[in-house]
């Protein structure tokens, strides 16, 4: 009950913020919204049930490029969005398949590959989806401060579904088993889990969203390519901030997203160069320093409960 | 009586080595067996090719009426086969209630995470971890971590129950609680297989014994003539020893 | 008799992935490391033969040397002073780890270098060799034959030398090899030392093939991602099989296909091979 009503408080706060911020913090919000989203995500299948995905800029661009595409053949953006999770998603379930019995580093590898593939094989197709040139979508017919709010709201939207998802998986069967996969899924299994099916649906879950995330940024951005919506820090940035939030907790990965970007802007306004040193240099000190997250360093202020004798 | 579990001519192999070699035997309902033999006799091999994790190469598992030669693991365990390992395979970050809830989950014995907790509750109660029902798993000592892989496959309400090696490591009080809990177990109506390396344990507990050797079946039958058999002799102390006591008698 | 030569091509181009790759293998077999770091190691290597040629002279052969000591000086220091500490935790923070300091080191070559291509001009080539109908350039023959022989050199060092029994042993047992004397954060440092000195050896054989930038740093890891799922984990006659796999597979399909679709065909090799063989062409079941 305390959770949704932590959920509850802030997405109200949140929604709130067109009231009192212009373009730039709300372009900031909604860019913390999407990561937010890529951050939970990651979580199912990395938190929960411990598989180091790179598949999340796989998932994003898939989302990507399935609304891009649609929409350039004239279909409306609700169904682009709408088509851009399950494609994401259906995807995510057959290859799942085909490489969630790798473990450990294979299956990092197997993961971070995807998207390099994908992005290869748009690249080979300059006629469906653009090839290397990139796909231009269609802007929509209203002024920027209402283009700006929609897309903000529209991201907001998309992580509370992401997090109360997230709630709710957290406490049922799948989350429960999700995290015995990951303390040992050979006893798992033998206590009568079917954890293939269960690992495929964490799998699928990490990329419904990041899929509508993905095809909500394109319609933002209005323009899209290859380089764009497949890189690889795409799926680096999500696991650091889960891990500066906390690996499968339930606001830690917003939460990772909000520290992570806001010092990222800084950075950015102020070494443009050393940009990627920056990023670096956080995810060194924060895994040698911080190996539970920031909410740890918050735990070990607090005056310690002292047990009951 | 009806027989539980057929094993027909069955074999595995890890390359070129028989680790099970053509063994056959039945497991009748109710029965507590005792399977014995030197080390590296192949006795976890066998309970590997039964439970579907290192499946058979060759021969038919039948369980009930079921061929589960080729079932996987998480399937044989929703039959009703359960299993202990010899090196405990806890969820280490996991309570210990959490651990039994998991087993009593998989299986489908519970409907949500809430329930199975509350059958797990039950089952420590009934193996005598009530106390530590509490801490994380990786926490307890090892005599206790055993109790916790009895718990766990207690929970999974298994029809045949395999141990293996339960005692081992334990001081001769600890294995004095043990055995009373396996005979409670029994008294159930579930059908054992125990593999114990301490022999007083063995002869103690058992129906019937069933005894490998270099992978294959050299003797089974009733505890005190098997262990009086020259080939066992022979597998477990060499064959000069058993000659000499041919001699003697 | 064209295929002779893509086939020539090709091991010749293999020769330097086996080069590139073992290392690599080395730090995963022996550390479970990814060490996302091996890119800019080799980039990085290059840049130390492109200054030895153009302000000392020194050829690139001979910076091979140079460029190891260097790499393994780095490489040393980076994993005593840092990888150690978080040596034995879960992938996911390692592998997270030697991404973050590849950021670093990337990000630092670029501000000192530029991303601008450069490259070795050797005043004094060695022309054109004939292999019977076959015809090679005799630098990258030299470059392969030198890689092959350095790879070699590996290989005995870990067969045959004190060091090289001791990785061996933490590489099958950490623990067992601690239980025997093995000083495993020292050898850990070693073998990353040793793994990073082969990827600056490599990228100073390569500095007077390809271009040299930062942002071949990611192609060069790919290659030696593909190498070594090709020839299984942390063996160095697995690599060098991978590696000639690769080079000839590469050759051949830029052949047929076109060379901008020979990246997507080895990550193609790769998805395949993963999900028939996760073990590698010549490993063992077993390893994770």
């Amino acid at each position: 009950m305390r959770t949704w009503l932590v959920l509850f408080v802030i997405v109200l706060l949140l929604a709130m913020l067109p009231l009192v911020g212009d373009n730039y913090l709300l372009r900031l919000a909604t860019t913390v919204c999407m990561y937010a989203v890529l951050a939970q995500s990651w979580n199912f299948i990395g938190g929960l049930a411990g598989y180091p995905s790179f598949a999340t800029a796989a998932f994003f661009g898939i989302g990507a490029y399935t609304s891009a595409i649609m929409q350039n053949y004239g279909a409306p953006i609700v169904l682009g969005w709408g088509s851009a999770g399950l494609v994401a998603m259906i995807f995510a379930a057959f290859i799942g398949g085909a490489i969630l019995h790798l473990r450990g580093h294979y299956f990092a590898i197997a993961s971070l590959v995807l998207a390099e593939m994908l992005r290869e094989i748009i690249n080979g197709m300059p006629d469906f989806a653009g090839g290397g040139k990139g796909l231009n979508l269609p802007i929509l017919p209203i002024s920027v401060t209402a283009q700006a709010q929609f897309f903000f709201y529209a991201m907001l939207g998309l992580a509370l579904v992401c997090t109360a998802t997230a709630i709710v998986i957290h406490r049922s069967k799948l989350g429960f088993s999700l995290r015995c996969i990951q303390q040992n899924e050979d006893a798992a299994n033998i206590l009568g889990l079917n954890t293939y099916a269960y690992k495929t649906a964490a799998f699928s879950l990490s990329a419904v969203f990041v899929g509508f995330a993905g095809a909500i940024y394109a319609s933002w951005v209005s323009y899209i390519e290859p380089p764009d919506v497949f890189d690889v820090l795409i799926s680096v940035k999500p696991m650091v901030m889960v891990l500066l939030g906390g690996l499968g907790t339930i606001f830690g990965p917003a939460l990772g997203a909000l520290i992570l970007l806001a010092f990222e802007e800084v950075v950015w306004r102020n070494f443009l160069t050393l940009h990627a040193a920056a990023l670096g240099l956080i995810i060194v000190v924060l895994i040698l320093f911080l190996p539970n997250g920031v909410l740890s360093l918050w735990n070990d202020w607090l005056p310690r409960k002292k047990p009951a004798r | 009586m009806t027989t539980l579990l057929t094993l027909d001519n069955v074999s595995r192999k890890f390359g070129g080595l028989n680790a099970v070699d053509g063994v056959s035997i039945a497991v009748e309902q109710g029965e507590i067996i005792g399977l014995i033999g030197p080390n590296g006799a192949g006795k976890t091999t066998l309970i590997n090719v039964i439970t579907g994790v290192h499946p058979a190469t060759a021969g038919r598992v039948q369980f009930e009426s079921r061929n589960i030669t080729r079932a996987r693991p998480y399937q044989i365990a929703r039959l009703g086969i359960a299993r202990t390992f010899q090196i405990v395979q806890p969820f280490p970050k996991l309570t210990v209630v959490d651990n039994v809830a998991a087993a009593a989950l998989f299986c489908g014995h519970a409907r949500s995470v809430r329930d199975a907790q509350a059958v797990a509750r039950e089952q420590l109660a009934f193996t005598g971890l009530g106390d530590e029902a509490d801490r994380p798993a990786a926490s307890l000592t090892l005599a206790r971590r055993k109790r916790l892989e009895l718990a766990k496959s207690l929970a999974m309400r298994p029809k045949l129950l395999m141990l293996d090696e339960v005692n081992a490591g334990l001081n001769p009080a600890e294995v004095e609680d043990a055995l009373a809990i396996i005979r409670k177990i029994a008294e159930q109506g579930v059908t054992i297989i125990v593999i114990e390396h301490l022999m007083k344990v063995v002869l103690s507990i058992s129906d019937r014994l069933v005894v490998l050797h270099h992978g294959q079946l050299i003797a089974q039958g009733a505890p005190q003539e098997v262990v009086q058999e020259t080939k066992v002799i022979e597998a477990y102390l060499g064959a000069k020893y058993a000659a000499k006591r041919e001699q003697l008698h | 008799m064209i295929y002779l030569q893509i086939a020539a091509n090709g091991l010749v181009l293999g020769g330097l992935y086996a080069c590139i790759a073992v290392g690599f293998s080395l730090v995963w077999g022996v550390l479970n490391v990814i060490n996302i770091l091996h890119g800019s190691f080799i980039v990085l290597g290059s840049y130390v033969a492109l200054f030895a040629y153009s302000y000392l002279g020194i050829h690139p052969f001979i910076s091979t040397v140079i460029a190891g000591a260097v790499l393994y000086a780095l490489g040393y220091a980076l994993q005593a002073g840092i990888i150690n500490r978080v040596v034995m935790a879960p992938v996911l923070i390692t592998l997270t780890l030697t991404f973050g300091l590849d950021l670093i080191l990337n990000n630092a070559m670029l501000a000192a270098f530029t991303a601008d291509y450069q490259a070795v001009n050797l005043a004094h080539p060695l022309g054109v060799v004939q292999l019977g109908p076959v015809f090679l350039p005799g630098d990258r023959l030299a470059a392969m034959v030198l890689a092959l022989l350095l790879t070699m050199l590996l290989y005995r060092l870990l067969r045959d030398s004190r060091i090289g029994r001791a990785i061996v042993a933490v590489r099958m047992d950490r623990d067992a090899a601690a239980l025997m004397g093995v000083e495993v954060p020292r050898i850990n440092a070693i073998t990353f030392a040793a793994g990073a000195f082969m990827a600056g050896a490599a990228g100073a054989l390569l500095s007077i093939i390809f271009p040299i930038s930062p942002l071949n740093g990611p192609l060069f890891l790919g290659k030696a991602f593909v190498v070594c799922v090709l020839g299984g984990l942390g063996s160095v006659p697995g690599a060098m099989l991978g590696g000639l796999v690769l080079g000839v597979v590469e050759s051949f399909s830029s052949y047929w296909f076109g060379p901008e679709h020979a990246v997507t065909l080895s990550f193609a090799l790769l998805l395949v091979l993963l999900f028939v063989r996760p073990s590698g062409l010549m490993g063992r079941r077993g390893y994770e």
